[in-house]
């Protein structure tokens, strides 16, 4: 028993003076009840007489084997923190030089050894899902949370109160904007989209290279905005658009009339591009910049991973939610899509909270058959799956004929049909058909989304189509999704321009696509695209029907498909190509490759343009992370090569000190196939 | 021993299929060596041979017990914890209700029942100490710390490596700027100034509260600057004034021409004046806004506890770094100013980092013995320091004895007596000219370089001689210990009172955040707000003596063993203090509202409106407050309601009368009326 009393002598509660031995073992049962709390109270009753028994033989009761196994446990694990945080930072970094050698030196590094310091001020404009949103106004079930993320971080919240988060990261299903109540705003600052979740670097990376040559906050700037809204409305209802300007003239004019380098990711690529033809357009529609705010602005665009013509991953996320992942969100936050969340109802709760964004739309393909190829057609053709394309670009893959694939097709009900020619295919239109009622019992459902005003007539009617092409996909989001489609087709717009001075194409619901405005005119400016290849990237679909049941989406891929031989395109249901891992190099390159190379109607000033690709590699090893060679859509802002790059035109370099365009994949031949008047 | 066979099935282990109970024993003896590792081995060894006796009857060894002990404690910690987790956010506030009886509303849920909306955009301006500042680039010492929080926060860097978190924090003693390779940043946003540390709210109430009536990040703007710049530099180095000229102006535009309502809190409140000359003055000095930009864009300026005149405080500070707390820093992070920290020289590493912070230099007392007084008047004159003056204001009480007079123009006195004694008693010499002698300490020996080893003992003596000083005399005090320091300090910030405003002279920035050497903006629309605490103690003068002499020390502290002879004397352990805010006193935040500016005066030609609010200090009823919704210091005031109040209802459109004018507890009147400064 000493040891125990001096046990206590030593911590910090004070120790009664000479304790007779029966008290003292009272009191010691008294504090077993305590322990014993989450345990069942019986046990700790049937220990009492033992207790009594003479100090030095002793029975060990179950309450004891546990304490002593949690502690332990305890000790081992504050032992390795203590261990941990002892650790000198640049520990990790000796065992991975101990392992693969010495590692190179990050880009911001090596290039202030070279001697270049900052000169342009730098612009990031984050993409969808990647910037963190915040609560300024919520219900009574979000108490606490003012000023918490809701998007970003550890996801928390979605954890404790699932149905809450939905509720107040949802927008208004008729308006796109603000339900009443909540208001959800984004986290500003160059905090907005660093890290998206501990430890995921989303601009970290590049930020941290760009100070090492001497950036900081006055030269950098996170031009945050809500990603789940449609582009004008940022501007109606956070003036995001005219702070953006603002910010880039007082940059401008605080770094002695320097030009900025802007660099967009992702859908932030389409926000940029909305954001030109916004400036200089005439208020109260635009931000009445003028016509050469640009050119007086703006040195160089360099697009990362750029959806310019969308990407099928979207038809896929608005069509059946299904999206491996919708964009990114997947890969950053496997909770999200998890099914324990919300119980059974996950998918249709994502859904409905998805279709009020109206941004998802702005990536819906773009251009149509033109771009995305018809029935029997695609740009792309013949192309070899296996898992590294790039490496053996024309040499290795002659060695066996690579079947046709008929991307162009984005949707096929069943394999058989992707595969047939359209001849043999019947179809029946769906444009016009009864949707029927619905024969489900709606109250049953709490979750609305618009399948449920849907009948069976209405699955039956586009099952019968059979094939959805990028022109016919528009009409069947239109058909099965009419409210989110009318709200859509209000902001953004899908075609090819057929006169770009047409007065209509002054409306805004035309700035993000390319394919239907001009550049500005800057004749001086540099448009980069730069993107990953080298990773299997969603092109297009097998679908097929779900057992019906109530609350269901009756559609969705189907993941048995597969290609016969290993090396097949054909995987799980989704035909893949080249691209990263979200974007197919045909939507990230053609813009670049040549819809605005040289003086086209979509360029008239001739801005020159570039296009810089990045052959994925892994990381070698898991010491290096998410690698520093990576062709991801996401990874790829951890890229030296891209980084470098970047750092080089910020510090006044042209596209041509670069080395002009750098292309692994075969961009410049598939965009010669696609036949667009220019 | 069968239980805990049971416990490790349970465990996600699998367990090892009906072991011989021989196995099993040996297999927990390698289990009790691990958990052994940070204890001695010796008694692990024991252990072999106690463990071959029958299962059911063991001893308990020294380990098993440390490891009972803290099973014990950890489970019952969890339990804790997970209750904590489980309860609902709103169970704080049932305890607080049931024990108090129900809460007052916050003054944003209260005001917007009464149906006020955002309206006006809000600026907020911190003040010293306060915003957080990250770092950018740094020496070796500091990897790893990119864009961390050097300041703010936890500080868990100044405890981790203090050498080199001193060395990041200091600024270049010569220009002012960065030194060479080093790189710290304010933070931006909201986020600068929200919380100072975890759980320490600076502006986070305010927010909260204005966000209830619909405000957010596009309507409001925390304008974070490196508080430890001077004013100017702000600007040369990171254009923080344009920055914030380009960012009002768009917040006016994006608001339907709404003009903004500034909210500067203790030296932002400065800064903004420094701005409000800068923006209109021309480029490339100023902003180049035009003589009209604060009359276009600005509604209201709210000034939050404004050491407009100075404060003493600052003084302590720079001369002998003994301030009680320079600012707010040793109230907000105690641990900064602990000796353990840098060993036995923590003050002089403190000093040798605030020396560079030329921001420190713009709030010593300005106006000189005019505003604070002289060697045998004080404006505040006669003066009752008990606990709590404010309550009765009325007069009455307070006739029962006779308070001393008190020479609170003396600001720094050495000895008691002689802040006592008439002056016309005291023997003075000039210490101006005297030599400085030459240092007798081994400089080699310090490794903290603070200016006052390159002084020695004749220097010491010719300050002491001298005996007393005011506010005039101050400056020459300072010049004469610290020429390097005062040499910067001289070049962005003047304390003087100016003759003619029209002064060409006056058109140079060093000018602009000194009140009685600038003229308010041309804005007659424009309303000023004085708002302060009242209530609290605060340091108004110093009794000074010199230190035991020894290898690298400064000469001069504060004698704490002089205290007053009756219990409300004002003079407690060395220092006078009247009333104030804590830190700031009253004369210095009310005189120009009350006085400097009211009316149509030479510093305010086109008679901008000055309003007074005070706001009388109440202590926390109880620990559940925290730091109370009617706090009067200088920092917790940003939390008290009938402020927030004030704040929301200018900032939804009310006007200064509309609030109810002045609002004054203090003498602050009656003090203004005995500065005998031309208008």
């Amino acid at each position: 028993m000493s040891f125990l009393r001096r046990r206590r002598a030593a911590s910090t509660e004070p120790t009664p003076p000479a304790l007779p031995s029966e008290e003292f073992d009272s009191n010691r049962d008294r504090k077993k009840k305590g322990g014993a709390k989450n345990s069942d109270g019986k046990k700790s009753t049937e220990l009492m007489p033992t207790s009594t028994s003479p100090p030095p033989v002793k029975k060990w009761s179950c309450l004891d084997g546990c304490c002593w196994v949690i502690g332990c446990l305890c000790s081992i694990w504050w032992m390795l923190v203590f261990l941990y945080n002892t650790m000198p930072p640049s520990f990790p970094q000796y065992v991975t030089e101990a392992i693969t050698g010495p590692l190179p030196d990050p880009p911001g590094v090596k290039l202030r050894k070279e001697g270049l310091t900052a000169n342009h001020p730098v612009v990031f404009v984050p993409g969808i899902v990647t910037g963190g949103l915040e609560l300024w106004e919520g219900h009574q079930c979000a108490d606490g949370l003012f000023r918490k993320r809701l998007w970003g971080g550890t996801f928390g919240e979605l954890y404790k109160r699932p149905l809450c988060w939905v509720e107040h990261m949802s927008l208004d299903n008729e308006t796109g904007l603000d339900p009443s109540g909540i208001r959800v705003r984004p986290v500003s600052g160059l905090v907005a989209a660093d890290y998206f979740a501990p430890g995921y670097f989303v601009w970290a990376v590049l930020i941290a290279n760009l100070a090492r040559i001497g950036y900081e906050e006055k030269t950098m700037y996170m031009a945050a905005y809500d990603w789940r809204l449609s582009f004008q409305n940022t501007e109606v209802r956070d003036q995001t658009l005219s702070r953006i300007k603002s910010k880039i003239e007082l940059m401008v004019a605080t770094n002695g009339g320097k030009k900025v380098v802007v660099i967009p990711h992702s859908m932030g690529v389409l926000y940029f591009l909305h954001f030109m033809k916004w400036v200089e357009a005439p208020t109260p529609m635009g931000g009445g910049g003028g016509p050469d705010w640009c050119a007086k602005h703006i040195k160089a665009v360099m697009n990362i991973g750029g959806p310019f013509l969308g990407v099928p991953k979207a038809v896929a996320g608005l069509f059946s939610i299904e999206a491996k992942d919708i964009a990114v969100a997947r890969s950053f936050a496997p909770g999200v899509l998890n099914k324990d969340v919300f119980g059974l109802q996950t998918l249709q709760h994502m859904m409905r909270m998805t279709r009020t964004w109206d941004s998802t739309m702005s990536m819906i393909p773009k251009g149509g058959e033109t771009i995305w190829g018809g029935l029997d057609w695609s740009p792309e053709g013949v192309s070899s799956c296996t898992s590294k394309w790039s490496k053996n670009n024309g040499n290795g893959s002659t060695r066996y004929q690579p079947r046709k694939i008929n991307y162009g097709r984005l949707i096929s009900f069943g394999k058989d049909i992707a595969d047939t020619h359209s001849s043999k295919i019947e179809r029946t239109d769906f444009k016009g058909a009864v949707k029927g009622h619905s024969l489900l019992n709606k109250t049953n459902c709490d979750v609305w989304t618009e399948y449920h005003d849907f009948g069976i007539g209405g699955v039956k009617a586009i099952m019968d189509y059979k094939v959805y092409t990028a022109g016919s996909i528009l009409d069947l989001l239109h058909f099965v999704a009419p409210k989110m489609m009318t709200r859509g087709s209000a902001h953004f717009s899908y075609g090819i321009a057929n006169n770009l001075d047409d007065p209509k194409y002054q409306h805004y619901q035309y700035w993000s696509n390319p394919l239907e405005t001009k550049l500005p005119n800057a004749p001086d400016m540099e448009i980069y695209s730069m993107y990953g290849v080298g990773i299997p990237t969603e092109r297009a679909y097998v679908y097929k029907l779900t057992h019906p049941s109530e609350c269901y989406i009756p559609f969705q891929i189907d993941t048995s498909a597969d290609g016969s031989g290993e090396d097949s395109c054909l995987q799980g249901g989704v035909f893949s190509i080249n691209g990263d891992e979200t974007v197919p190099v045909l939507s990230a390159g053609f813009m670049c490759a040549k819809g605005w190379r040289g003086k086209t109607r979509f360029n008239p000033s001739g801005i020159t343009t570039f296009i810089r690709e990045y052959d994925h590699a892994p990381p070698s090893n898991l010491l290096e992370g998410r690698g520093t060679q990576s062709g991801a859509h996401v990874d790829i802002m951890g890229n030296f090569a891209l980084i470098e790059d970047i750092i080089r035109v910020a510090a006044g370099a042209i596209g041509e000190e670069l080395g002009g365009d750098r292309v692994y994949s075969d961009i410049f031949k598939w965009s010669e196939r696609i036949e667009l008047p220019l």
